[in-house]
């Protein structure tokens, strides 16, 4: 299969390139860009103009909901999903039903990933088996059977003693260790903010310690160490305030915001809005406000969408017995668009947060728009406008808290290994 | 919040799910309204035929026979068809959700809902999915609200006080747990108290409590200090000892009420309190029967408040 990709605005954030050029795609590659190569005939060719080329978006925590939980969400819906939104890699998260904890699972996922249309998939797999934070996973195995990273998931690990030794273990391989700062007392069985709105709702309450605890434990251990840790998810000024001096004091760490916590609060709970239950939960404007500054900043370096679909029985439930987690592949992109147009940032800048820079995390080659490398893009109208409801979001999670918002960005073309694979109506 | 979910179109009181931005004026006409029951319950004959021929169910999905029984009373004396239901040892136990139970009780034709829930929300989870014609009062909801407990009470200030404006209330106790208390704070904020004060160690007060219009403080000894108003909250007896507090003698020692405290109130104060009492924990036996004490009152004027509610509700159009 040969594209032509005539007359795009061809952005790369990693080079810095935006220009006015033509793609030349063939054998799964970008074979050339600007000018044709000798002999080229293609067999499709995608009018872009008024579009933007971009490299495909890098998804650092996507739940596929398999193996076991299909009654939320399947494989193959949410890898369309995904591609809707533009996604063409994507992390999966390890808390599947079994958790990715043997080799045999992550074939069996890659194995159905790789027959399925839709974004690469690279597993993350569980740092302790079946995620109990007592007993560490046969890593190197796992890594073998292609997991990329590992991770607790949501669930905390109490037992700091196991922490050490796992980040020990993992670095031994030099694998990266994906963690959510969480302490595993502080918070437990809370479902909001410790603020006005636990006050007012009386809802059980998630301190902001509980995050920035978790984080001085890890930074220390990581000090310790020097093992390579991805802090997944903050949410708070505190913690944004530490991973900043741990920057600046050289540890080998980076980090990621969820999109939702980049434009909403505590407040956006009121009148229980379970499609606004998410671990960790929204603070403060103050807290948004700081991990605003700090994507832009680069203290954060990447934004997902952190997609957990979840049906509709277990959202329509009162607020502190509902699913938590927020359906978002369809939704990064005109989400990460509005965040740059609010903070007054470039489109280069912007989709550097969910292009190369996730994809450095992953540690892939993807994400990059470059004689050679691999042909994922993502085609999409930057000005068009369409507003989120239940029969527009393709993925079998409605559960958003953008149900009925009108958001600008919209997703036209996504090629995934040369493929065309989403093309919108 | 709630507003719309809770007011018809045309402003009147379709559900009573919180007093979280319910206006005064609807607290005021509520207030009004069950002065005009109050008197009903001393005839020969205890009854209104306002909700003939209405089903009242009530959904009792946390275990209360006090205030359950209060609900049924009022009713009885509007002339409702009252349906207890306990559903804390029925079919949600057997799997069934709460919306399916809520469905199923709507099929048999029932045009009210008296729900107490253990999860804050669950009443305005059921509102947003009743038919037109079904309007729900909540009974209580996890920590959130507790409208009737906060109403009669607001409605026992304004019989033994005269109204809210010239008034200094303490609140003292559990707070962060207590729904009855954010339905107090909400009610006495809205309807012009200048000083609501809430008294409680640190650990039973929700953090950004302040947030809500009320003055922190810790110590009984500032907490009651001229105070016109004292609500005591009952202390869960799984609270007294643990990482909350260390044992209900410590308790008793700085934030029970006991007659030497009593003394830093004004000598008119009113002692209040939403039952059921622990006396020796809270409370001090002196004071609970004492010539302060308004715990009694507390509970009558319950029933012409809950009658006054389910008037409204029942006649907002539907």
């Amino acid at each position: 299969m040969k594209i032509l990709i005539r007359n795009g605005r061809v952005i790369d954030p990693a080079s810095g390139l935006d220009a006015i050029q033509d793609i030349y795609v063939a054998a799964g590659r970008i074979v050339a860009m600007g000018q044709a190569p000798a002999d080229f005939h293609a067999n499709h060719e995608i009018d872009a103009t008024g579009l933007v080329v971009a490299p495909g978006l890098v998804d650092l925590a996507v739940r596929l909901r398999e193996p076991g939980l299909e009654y939320m969400a399947t494989l193959e819906s949410e890898m369309h999903a995904a591609a809707a939104g533009g996604i063409t890699s994507l992390a999966c998260p390890p808390d599947t039903d079994p958790p990715l904890d043997e080799p045999g699972l992550i074939e069996m996922l890659k194995f159905r990933a790789k027959n399925s249309p839709g974004p690469r998939v690279y597993p993350i797999g569980a740092l302790t088996w079946k995620l109990k934070g007592e007993r560490l996973t046969e890593m190197g195995e796992l890594h073998e059977a292609g997991c990329v990273a590992f991770s607790q998931a949501d669930t905390p690990m109490a037992n700091t003693q196991v922490m050490l030794r796992a980040l020990e273990y993992a670095s031994t391989f030099d694998l990266p260790v994906w963690l959510r700062p969480q302490d595993a007392y502080l918070g437990k069985d809370g479902v909001v903010h410790d603020g006005v709105v636990s006050a007012r709702l009386g809802l059980p309450a998630i301190p902001v310690p509980a995050e920035t605890v978790a984080l001085q434990t890890i930074i220390l251990l990581v000090r310790e160490t020097g093992a390579r840790v991805h802090f997944c998810r903050l949410s708070s000024r505190a913690g944004v305030d530490m991973v900043r001096k741990a920057k600046a004091d050289g540890l080998p760490i980076t980090c990621d915001v969820a999109i939702h916590h980049v434009h909403l609060t505590e407040m956006d709970v009121a009148d229980f809005n379970s499609n606004c239950h998410v671990e960790p939960p929204f603070r403060s404007q103050r807290d948004r406000d700081a991990l605003r500054q700090a994507i832009k900043d680069g203290v954060i370096d990447a934004i997902c969408s952190d997609h957990a679909p979840v049906d509709d029985d277990a959202k329509e439930k009162p607020f502190q017995e509902s699913e938590p987690g927020i359906t978002g592949v369809e939704l990064l992109l005109p989400l990460t668009l509005k965040w740059a147009r609010e903070a007054g940032l470039g489109l280069a800048d912007a989709l550097a947060t969910i292009t190369s820079k996730p994809a450095d995390i992953l540690g892939v080659d993807a994400g990059r728009l470059a004689v050679g490398r691999p042909a994922d893009l993502c085609l999409f109208e930057p000005d068009a406008t369409w507003t989120v409801s239940e029969k527009s979001l393709r993925s079998l999670g409605k559960n958003s808290p953008f149900l009925g918002h009108e958001l600008q960005g919209r997703v036209r073309y996504t090629v995934i290994d040369g493929h065309i694979d989403y093309k919108a109506n | 919040m709630s507003r719309n979910l809770q007011l018809t179109e045309d402003g009147k009181l379709r559900h009573l799910l919180t007093l979280d931005g319910l206006p005064a004026r609807i607290l005021t006409q509520i207030l009004d309204t069950a002065e005009s029951f109050v008197s009903i319950g001393d005839r020969e004959v205890k009854k209104v035929p306002l909700l003939r021929g209405k089903a009242v169910f009530n959904l009792f999905f946390e275990n209360s026979t006090r205030t359950r029984t209060t609900f049924e009373i009022a009713a009885k004396r509007l002339s409702a068809d009252v349906f207890n239901l306990n559903i804390a040892t029925s079919a949600t136990n057997k799997g069934e959700t709460l919306l399916d139970t809520v469905a199923n009780l709507s099929a048999m034709q029932a045009d009210m809902f008296v729900v107490r829930h253990a999860s804050s929300g669950a009443p305005h989870l059921i509102a947003r999915h009743v038919a037109p014609h079904i309007s729900v009062v909540n009974a209580g909801d996890g920590r959130c609200a507790h409208p009737t407990q906060g109403l009669l009470d607001m409605f026992t200030i304004r019989h033994y006080k005269g109204g809210f404006h010239n008034l200094r209330v303490a609140i003292v106790g559990d707070v962060l747990h207590s729904r009855v208390a954010r339905s107090q704070i909400h009610a006495l904020t809205t309807l012009g108290c200048p000083e609501v004060r809430v008294v409680a160690p640190r650990t039973l007060l929700p953090r950004d409590v302040e947030s809500m219009g009320v003055h922190v403080h810790h110590t009984m000894e500032t907490g009651i200090k001229d105070v016109d108003v004292i609500i005591m909250l009952r202390l869960q007896n799984e609270r007294m000892q643990g990482d909350l507090l260390p044992s209900a003698g410590e308790y008793y020692k700085h934030w029970g009420l006991t007659p030497e405290k009593m003394k830093l109130a004004k000598p008119d104060a009113i002692v209040m309190h939403p039952g059921p009492m622990n006396r020796g924990v809270e409370i001090d036996s002196d004071v609970a029967d004492g010539k302060h004490s308004v715990i009694l009152p507390q509970v009558t004027f319950g029933i012409a408040v809950r009658m006054a509610v389910m008037s409204m509700v029942a006649g907002s159009g539907a």
